[in-house]
């Protein structure tokens, strides 16, 4: 594994959120969330409990369409854009409560994402000529290679629905990045798994930050991983931004300790 | 009761089901290699398309009769058929319901309307009037166009609501239909005296013509009702599974009404309205069914077994994860309903052709549940399950029961009514996922891929 040296942020950011607000009726969810990424960080969120986090992930890749805003990915506004276009745009992201394909095996659900590139149409597919059979196998191909690289190979034909948890989050992973993203939001990658499989996640995020030039942002609960990985953390309670910074700054931030560690502090690692 | 019928119509079931396992199990033949001097050649193509041939020449043999006798009667012929429009519309009703996931009651309207199309350029043609044929031809495929054009062109257009695209396509499909009308006014003229009269048949009467505006009569019929599902899919499937189903509902009974008063309110009196459509020609025989049936078959396991296929299953399982995996959703459910419904207007146009008398209570929507039964009956999301719960569901219902209850009494056939809902019933206690759940056989399997061996190159090392 490469060790992880602090990108050096450029001259353009790769998302500039600016000025996010969702109200849910009456219910301000997240207000006035600004958020400035730049290519090849590894940046976390994290917040208690409905702090407004994922609210934020889903306004993000276009699944709410927000109050008042900006979006820019690569300078270009997604705000009302659908999110197959947003995907298309270069944000791939997993859920946190895992939606994978149910009853589709390992292999289809990592395919299902090269249907925006897979490079041939209906007709192709209909008379079944030798592009689709030739495009077909890079897909299968490319789909084993991100397979491999989350460790999912001998799942492969499996129906996703089986696996252990684990396994799930990482197909999930898998199949995010078969979108070919530039940037990965991973919505709570951790939730769920043991020490064991926390770690082996943290040196898998790393190692598709490094070797597939992406950008990561997260959410996350487990301190562990925040910590761990992350360059940068941006603290949210209430819909509101509470305190940025790198870890070591953030874990001596009275404002967070009050409205995060504070709370259960036990729990945290 | 005579058992020796009861053996014979079980006898006959379970031979359609050997024979489409034997007919996808040639079709599924791969790597079949012979050695031609040094070279290798894959056969496997030539092999399936013979062992598709040998199936056609099967059931061709069986039905012709040798004397007085032949192994599939006259009865079993019009099940066969039957049963062979019944497959084209429950694939479609399964590509719509059991892989996207999209809850349809309007398969039969569909049907309907494929069957009308159709059987009117025929009925038209043989009476010695081109126009049905030159305005549903040239409308249908202009429609197409101006569909596509429109479609090029809100492309560029971002977020437009919904019912003003609609009102765009329903403007240039009207369009269409308008020029068509005209232009079948100015060519039709000169085609008709070739066509002569019902009782002095011209030039382009004779069989042969005859047989190529069937197949385009079916290939138009089919055309027009995917149109036709494009307009009313494009606003109703933004609407959510449940209320989709309502509204396909609706389209079902609209579509019963017009058929009904076709004669009154709509200017074909040679339907008849609800007294039913009489002298359509029979022109399907084996052949033709067999050949829309399989084209039906390949193409639609062809599209389930791609990409498109995949993301159509997608839509079904995930929504939401499927939109964030850059699946265009919308376009997926509008693009499986348009297909569903093309298959749909195709068996249609078979059925009528074969039985040669429609009325209005074939395509009721009552009636309408039956493609419905079937697939869930034979699983779904599989192909195989829909294609022997058809012919079985025909073969049975309307074979096997009716033949045995006829014996009983004039009477004792709407017994049938009572049976299958208890069938249906049982299975679903036995077996909720369908008599095949998701099994597929032979051609119609899809292709597992093998695990690869581990290019062993940037692993992650374990912690």
């Amino acid at each position: 594994m490469k060790t992880s040296t602090p990108t050096t942020p450029q001259s353009n950011p790769l998302l500039e959120v600016e000025g996010l607000t969702k109200y849910f009726g009456g219910l301000r969810a997240v207000n006035d969330f600004n958020m400035t990424i730049y290519p090849g960080e590894l940046v976390g969120l994290i917040g208690p409990n409905g702090a407004g986090k994922t609210t934020v992930f889903n306004q993000i890749t276009g699944i709410y369409l927000p109050t008042k805003g900006s979006v820019k990915f690569n300078g270009v506004n997604l705000v009302g854009f659908e999110p197959h276009e947003i995907t298309r745009a270069g944000i791939g992201r997993t859920f946190q409560n895992i939606r994978l394909f149910n009853n589709l095996s390992v292999l289809d659900n990592v395919r299902i994402a090269f249907h925006a590139t897979s490079g041939y149409n209906l007709f192709d597919t209909i008379v079944s000529n030798n592009k689709f059979s030739q495009k077909e196998n890079e897909i299968v191909e490319k789909s084993q290679d991100l397979l491999e690289v989350m460790k999912l190979s001998r799942f492969q034909n499996e129906i996703v629905k089986n696996l252990p948890y684990g396994e799930q989050r990482r197909v999930e992973i898998a199949r995010a990045m078969a979108c070919q993203p530039q940037l990965l939001l991973l919505d709570e990658p951790a939730a769920g798994m043991n020490p064991r499989e926390i770690l082996q996640l943290m040196d898998m995020i790393h190692f598709i930050r490094d070797n597939f030039n992406l950008t990561i942002l997260l959410i996350e609960h487990q301190m562990r991983v925040v910590m761990g990985i992350c360059e940068r953390i941006t603290v949210m309670d209430f819909g509101e931004v509470i305190a940025r910074g790198n870890p070591k700054e953030i874990q001596g931030n009275p404002k967070v300790v009050e409205a995060y560690l504070g709370k259960g502090a036990a729990n945290v690692a | 009761m005579d058992i020796t019928t009861l053996l014979i119509s079980f006898v006959k079931i379970v031979a359609v089901v050997a024979y489409f396992y034997g007919l996808f199990w040639v079709m599924g033949i791969k790597g079949k290699k012979i050695q031609l001097g040094k070279k290798e050649f894959d056969i496997s193509i030539l092999v399936n398309i013979f062992g598709v041939f040998i199936g056609f020449l099967l059931i061709q043999l069986a039905l012709t009769p040798f004397g007085s006798f032949s192994i599939l009667t006259n009865f079993d012929r019009g099940l066969l058929f039957q049963a062979c429009s019944m497959v084209m519309v429950a694939l479609g009703l399964n590509l719509i319901y059991g892989f996207n996931g999209q809850f349809s009651l309007g398969q039969y309207g569909f049907y309907g309307i494929g069957a009308y199309t159709a059987a009117d350029i025929t009925y038209r043609w043989v009476n010695g009037d081109s126009r049905g044929l030159i305005v549903v031809g040239i409308g249908t495929i202009l429609g197409a166009v101006v569909i596509m054009l429109i479609r090029k062109f809100l492309t560029n257009l971002r977020r437009m609501p919904v019912l003003s695209s609609f009102t765009l396509y329903l403007i240039g499909s009207v369009l269409a239909g308008v020029v068509a009308v005209f232009a079948g006014k100015l060519i039709a003229p000169a085609i008709n005296p070739f066509l002569g009269s019902a009782l002095q048949p011209g030039l382009l009467n004779q069989q042969v013509p005859m047989y190529f505006v069937f197949f385009l009569a079916v290939i138009f019929a089919g055309i027009f009702a995917a149109e036709v599902s494009f307009l009313f899919g494009l606003p109703v499937l933004s609407l959510g599974s449940d209320y989709f189903g309502i509204a396909t509902l609706g389209f079902t009974i609209v579509v019963y009404t017009l058929m009904v008063n076709s004669d009154t309110i709509l200017p074909f009196p040679e339907m008849k309205g609800g007294r039913g459509m009489i002298g359509i020609p029979k022109l399907t025989t084996w052949f033709w069914a067999f050949l829309f049936m399989m084209l039906v078959i390949i193409t639609m396991r062809n599209i389930i077994r791609s990409s498109t296929g995949r993301s159509i299953m997608s839509v079904r399982e995930d929504e939401i994860a499927a939109r964030s995996m850059g699946i265009d959703v919308a376009e997926t459910k509008l693009m499986s309903f348009v297909i569903g419904s093309l298959f749909a207007g195709i068996g249609g146009g078979v059925y009528a052709h074969y039985i040669g008398f429609l009325s209005p209570g074939a395509f009721d929507f009552l009636v309408g549940f039956n493609p419905l039964i079937i697939i869930v009956f034979g699983g779904l999301g599989s192909m195989t399950g829909t294609i022997t719960a058809s012919f079985g569901w025909i073969f049975f219902l309307e074979g096997t029961l009716r033949e045995i209850l006829g014996k009983i009494s004039t009477e004792a056939p709407s017994w049938r009514y009572v049976l299958y809902p208890l069938t249906l019933l049982l299975l679903m206690l036995v077996r909720p996922q369908g008599l095949l759940g998701s099994v597929e056989w032979g051609y119609l399997k899809s292709k597992v891929i093998p695990l690869r061996k581990s290019k062993n190159t940037d692993e992650v090392k374990s912690a």
